[in-house]
């Protein structure tokens, strides 16, 4: 019977009860319990069902090392799987629900599989369900994933209530782990004027140090605690967080923190976690250690539990975990456990102790309290289903026969303890194995190391192998002075730092299983790793089976996966499986510790970055209008640009069509906005933009404007546009919408490192300027008619030029460029008055027949002119010469970027795929994008063999057919050929090779 | 230009701390040698103020000139002035190379008041925000989130906030929700 204590529960509110409920039972707790010391209080100690052999499990941890109390928490879109009862302070109103059982927790079906423990040998699921090969995906695996799993996923159409965000901050020095030796590092590093940043996991300052009776400068630790908070905390330099977990440690000083702020609170909406990224000039790891189990059969059955924490749960929450405990030992440490729980009044019938002579002071002071000291022998097995009943004795030396048998419900096991060396090691810290204390520890001499080549995190305190309070104190006061020292303090704290007493301990013995020879049948009950069911047996078998690395070993066992990532087996693992192999533990080494040290919540990964600010969008300054008039959005890079304007009841596709025609017969309105324009001046400017267009630009006359390729020095395509000439120094680019900043950035790279000596400046003007499309053969009179004192006239201002003055009282400059071959003027105006001239041409469109149009629209039209578009017909293997824009490529210039490339053999290649435009024989019926165009040759690897693709295909409604255009091998040589398409799901689609310029070859209907 | 808007209509709001959209700001983009005299002069003659130190924004009254990178400065003026600016800014550079460029309708501005302000902008932004770290006075160019922006404290407890006006109405919604409420307090 576990239940509350008149003793201890120093974190406890014990004027209070709360009320909260677990698997739908109500349940009362006190303000200050986990869920685990309530569960606890209220005798309940099956908590929940093994992964593979749904066996009962109890609460075997006090901290986030639990392996077996997983709850599921919360419902809806407050629902958290996977929380460790452990980790999670009660509220009023918790709602917990066990995991992994059916159809409960007290009756689960699954259990049979406990039965046969030889039916799951490690790397069962491999062995068994290889064949055959189709069986797994439909049937193994959704079985198995029904039946197994941790967890369960929220639902799918729930959303998050509550809210995350990301806090970026930096200190000199930072410190995880608020035990004595986080304050203490703290403290030193503080004092000499670093900038501190402090975290700790729990809700409490302080660590073990109270439970484990340590006094430092001649006080009780609570004590020393309370001032050295009071402390830190008045100091201006000093950042103190509590729930707050150092989850991980990157390069150059970065590090993690993860701070859970309401998950102690009900109330839904506010903001739950938030992850800190910091940047840290020193790290100090004060992060402590965790104790170890002991191997022995039924050391699962619930009841059985680490000593510390069955002396946490007795001292921090008054909470005893059974009436007869029974500890069982290889250490002096669980001695403090039976001396506690004698003064809480709790039975213990004896301590089993495997060390054949333990003699330390703590050995003294429990002989004193009449405890039975039963030196040299071992647990044979801990007997009970769902909770202990009993543990039989054997000796430790032996083969694990049972000499006697003690009723207990509860046992208490140390088998010594693991520094928490994971954050040391997440970024390269080496580890050393310390055999006196069994253990591995940070290796000084092999540090993650920083930029400045120096070790920059620092492991302090128990975390750095001092198991003992004076040491770990003047341990952590260095490290706290060295971190400082390093992060470049100046006047470092002469302060001694504190010091700390506790009672003398005697030399622990290693000890991996119990007993030492224990028999094969023990060990399939013998369980190294809770949570994913991994017993020795397991382990023994992966190493005769030749998986020696302990990094197969733990993928093919699975010991120390999932959500605890080993932090109970893995050394107990390790050891067994170096044992098994004959070799010594350090050679067998451990598995790679990575970050995050526990699980932290997919919301803080998200941080702020959902709903409307997930991703970012850029919008044009006509964006508001667009989307409050039909606007149908489509991504064109980070922008969204209409593809068309949907009146109500109309259809996308006849929603095009009607812009198509409106743009050919009388004038439409476009948003071109999002075209990038790059200003380039400077005395240089011209022989620069000479290097970066295939085409001259520097004969360009001032006034005028010319359409130009860009390629990469492979000689691949990477933008067009047009340039405009705006003086003698200075040019205007226009890139693609997608292209602006690359190609920004492409020009400041040839400028900054090869051509650092040319003098040419760049700026991004993309956003200076709302740029609208008056395109068809009404254009000019809706210009004029807004009112301008520009000459707009074919002779005013001719295709393919430019003026600055006014339409519509908005300062503006009109290009005459058309990417439709209609009459066509964009125009430049402010971005913020682009709605301005927008809402004017509308008004005095509308009796000429104005439409606004979409990037469809546009990109139709441009099809039948024959237009090539950046991404349609280029996919970055394609170079100008196979487009047929040899016309653009000067012959002329030395160089520009690419030209050496397109020289080189394959890029000359006669049999090259080149652009050629395409008629289907159907007129009715067009081609799908991207589909192949095959000659009926069928490859050696049994592929039709391929002679060209698609790359742009519509129907066009000027010309009531379908186009096309495609790179075609040795395509402009076979005008006229009819060829033949692939179309999946239907029948194959013949197609002639044409001319790409299906509309108006001679560019009369923009010249006028 | 009555009928210039900016990217939230000169609204504001009030959370942890104040936002306003600053409305139509002029803006000049200058690129050119800093340390030179021509450069010297024509800013003190477009502005009245000196060419800033690296980091450093220099202030008087409406305009004011603060350091973007080793060749780039921008001013901050008047929105009807920025054109004046430019032209001013050219014709006494003469012949010196560099570029003046009217940029105001290319950005948004937000004005963001209040003691947390450090702490808003730590939300979203790598920078070191401690005031020995972001002195008031020093633009810091950064990234807010997934933007990137620039911004300054003219004083303590209220930043000059600077984007692209494309992604002005997306800052502006993450504005929204990262001031709303609930700062570390570690500044």
């Amino acid at each position: 019977m576990s239940k509350r204590l008149p003793f201890g529960g120093r974190l406890i509110d014990w004027t209070r009860e709360i009320k909260f409920s677990f698997n739908g039972a109500e349940m009362e707790g006190r303000p200050g319990d986990t869920l685990a010391s309530a569960l606890l209080a209220n005798d309940q100690v099956l908590v929940g069902r093994s992964f593979k052999y749904h066996r009962p499990r109890g609460i075997v941890a006090s901290g986030p090392e639990e392996p077996n109390a997983l709850m599921n928490l919360g419902e809806g879109p407050t629902f958290e799987p996977n929380a460790r009862a452990t980790t999670t302070e009660l509220f009023d109103g918790l709602k917990a629900r066990s995991q992994n059982h059916w159809p409960s927790l007290e009756f689960d079906v699954g259990a049979i599989n406990a039965s046969f423990p030889l039916a799951f040998p490690a790397g069962f699921y491999y062995k068994t369900f290889i064949s055959p090969r189709p069986a797994w995906k439909h049937i193994y695996e959704p079985f198995i994933r029904k039946a197994a799993g941790l967890g369960e996923a929220p639902e799918a159409e729930e959303r998050d209530a509550d809210r995350y965000e990301y806090f970026y901050a930096h200190a000199d020095v930072m410190v995880v782990g608020g035990g004595i030796a986080g304050l203490t590092a703290a403290l030193a590093a503080a004092k000499s004027g670093s900038r501190v940043l402090l975290m700790e996991q729990s809700a409490h300052w302080g660590g073990r140090a109270p439970v484990d009776g340590v006094e430092i400068d001649g006080k009780p630790a609570d004590k020393w605690i309370a001032e050295a908070v009071d402390d830190l905390s008045k100091m201006p330099n000093v950042r103190m967080r509590l729930r707050m977990m150092g989850a991980g440690i990157y390069d150059h000083g970065f590090a993690l923190g993860y701070e859970r702020l309401s998950d102690h609170e009900s109330a839904d909406g506010m903001l739950r976690h938030r992850l800190w990224r910091i940047r840290a000039k020193r790290i100090i790891t004060a992060t402590g250690a965790i104790e170890r189990p002991l191997s022995f059969a039924g050391n699962d059955v619930p009841g059985v539990m680490l000593a510390s924490a069955v002396r946490d749960y007795a001292v921090n929450y008054g909470v005893g975990v059974g009436k007869r405990v029974v500890i069982a030992t290889n250490n002096d440490d669980a001695y403090r456990t039976a001396l506690v729980l004698k003064d809480a009044k709790v039975e213990v019938p004896c301590i089993i102790d495997a060390r054949p002579n333990p003699t330390g002071a703590l050995v003294e002071k429990a002989r004193a309290a009449g405890i039975p000291v039963l030196a040299g022998k071992a647990v044979s097995t801990a007997y009970g289903g769902k909770r202990l009943t009993s543990v039989g004795l054997c000796s430790q030396d032996g083969d694990g026969r049972k000499t006697a048998e003690y009723d207990c419900d509860a046992l208490a096991m140390s088998g010594g303890w693991s520094p928490v060396v994971h954050l040391w090691s997440h970024c390269g810290g080496k580890l050393t194995w310390d055999a006196d204390t069994a253990m591995f520890r940070p290796n000084h001499d092999a540090a993650p190391l920083g930029a400045d080549g120096n070790g920059f995190v620092i492991a302090a305190g128990t975390a750095d192998g001092e198991m003992r309070t004076a040491a770990t104190l003047a341990n952590a006061h260095a490290a706290g002075l060295r971190a400082a020292e390093e992060a470049g303090a100046t006047a470092l704290s002469d302060d001694a730092g504190p010091e700390g007493t506790d009672i003398d301990e005697g030399p622990m013995l290693p000890v991996w299983q119990m007993p030492a020879a224990m028999s094969k049948k023990a060990m399939l009950k013998t369980w190294l790793d809770y949570q994913n069911d991994v017993k020795v047996s397991d382990v023994r078998l992966a190493a005769r089976e030749g998986f020696e690395s302990v990094e197969h070993t733990k993928r093919y066992t699975t010991l120390g996966m999932a959500t605890d990532q080993g932090k109970l087996s893995n050394i107990n693992g390790l050891a067994i499986l170096a044992d098994s192999l004959g070799a010594d533990i350090p050679a067998v080494g451990t598995t790679t510790f990575r970050p995050p040290y526990h699980p932290i919540s997919m919301g803080a990964i998200a941080g702020e970055a959902r709903g409307d600010i997930f991703k970012p969008m850029r919008r044009s300054p006509m964006h508001d209008w667009i989307d409050a008039n039909g606007g149908f959005w489509e991504p064109v890079a980070d922008w969204r640009r209409p593809y068309c304007f949907q009146k109500p009841g109309e259809t996308v596709k006849d929603a095009v069509t009607r812009e198509i025609l409106a743009v050919r017969e009388k004038v439409g309105l476009l948003d071109a906005s999002t075209l990038g324009k790059i200003i380039v001046k400077g005395p240089d400017a011209g022989k620069f933009l000479d290097m970066l267009y295939t085409n001259m630009m520097s004969t360009l006359k001032v006034g005028r404007c010319r359409y130009g390729l860009m390629c990469s020095e492979n000689g691949f395509l990477s933008d067009d546009g047009v340039v405009a000439r705006l003086d003698k120094d200075t040019f205007l680019c226009h890139t693609t919408s997608g292209g602006s900043d690359r190609i920004h950035a492409w020009m400041e790279e040839w400028l900054q490192t090869e051509w650092w000596d040319w003098q040419v400046y760049t700026v991004n003007v993309t956003e200076q300027y709302a740029q609208i499309g008056v395109v068809g053969p009404n254009a000019r009179m809706v210009l004029e008619k807004m009112g301008t004192r520009m000459d707009l006239s074919a002779e005013g201002l001719p295709f393919m030029a430019f003026k600055d003055g006014e339409i519509g009282g908005i300062k503006a400059r009109p290009y005459r460029i058309s990417f439709s071959g209609e009459l066509s003027y964009e125009v430049a105006v402010p971005a913020n008055q682009g709605q301005a001239f927008w809402d004017k041409a509308l008004e005095t469109g509308a009796e000429f027949g104005i439409t606004p149009y979409g990037t469809e629209a546009l990109h139709v039209m441009r099809a039948e002119k024959g237009f090539i578009m950046i991404g349609d017909e280029t996919d970055g293997t394609v170079i100008p010469q196979d487009l047929g824009l040899n016309w653009a490529i000067s012959k002329k210039k030395e160089d520009f970027l690419g030209k050496r490339a397109q020289q080189r053999s394959f890029l000359t290649d006669p049999n090259r795929w080149k652009l050629v435009g395409l008629e289907t024989v159907d007129p009715q019926v067009v081609i799908p994008d991207g589909a192949y165009a095959v000659d009926g040759a069928v490859r050696d690897n049994g592929v039709k063999n391929m002679i060209g693709r698609i790359t742009s295909t519509y129907f066009s409604p000027t010309l009531n057919r379908s186009i096309a255009m495609g790179l075609v091998e040795r395509g402009p040589d076979r005008m006229g050929e009819v060829i033949t398409f692939t179309n999946p799901g239907g029948e194959e689609i013949a197609a002639k090779i044409v001319d790409p310029v299906f509309l108006d070859k001679e560019g009369e209907r923009q010249n006028v | 230009m009555s009928n210039a808007v900016s990217v939230a209509g000169g609204e504001s709001f009030g959370g942890v701390i104040q936002v306003a959209d600053a409305g139509v700001t002029g803006m000049v983009t200058v690129r050119g040698d800093l340390a030179s005299a021509a450069m010297k002069k024509a800013v003190k003659a477009a502005t009245g103020l000196a060419v800033p130190a690296a980091r450093q924004v220099t202030q008087k009254d409406d305009a004011a000139v603060a350091w973007m990178s080793p060749d780039e400065l921008m001013i901050i003026c008047a929105y009807d002035s920025a054109d004046k600016m430019v032209a001013a800014l050219e014709k006494s550079l003469g012949n010196a190379h560099a570029l003046a460029v009217n940029v105001s309708d290319a950005r948004a501005h937000f004005t963001l008041t209040g003691a947390a302000v450090r702490e808003v902008l730590a939300k979203g932004s790598p920078a070191d925000l401690a005031p020995a770290a972001l002195p008031v006075g020093e633009m810091r160019r950064t990234r807010l989130g997934q933007i990137a922006v620039a911004f300054w404290l003219p004083e303590e407890g209220q930043a000059e906030l600077i984007c692209f006006r494309s992604v002005g109405k997306f800052v502006w919604d993450w504005l929204n929700v990262t001031a709303k409420d609930d700062v570390p307090g570690y500044f």
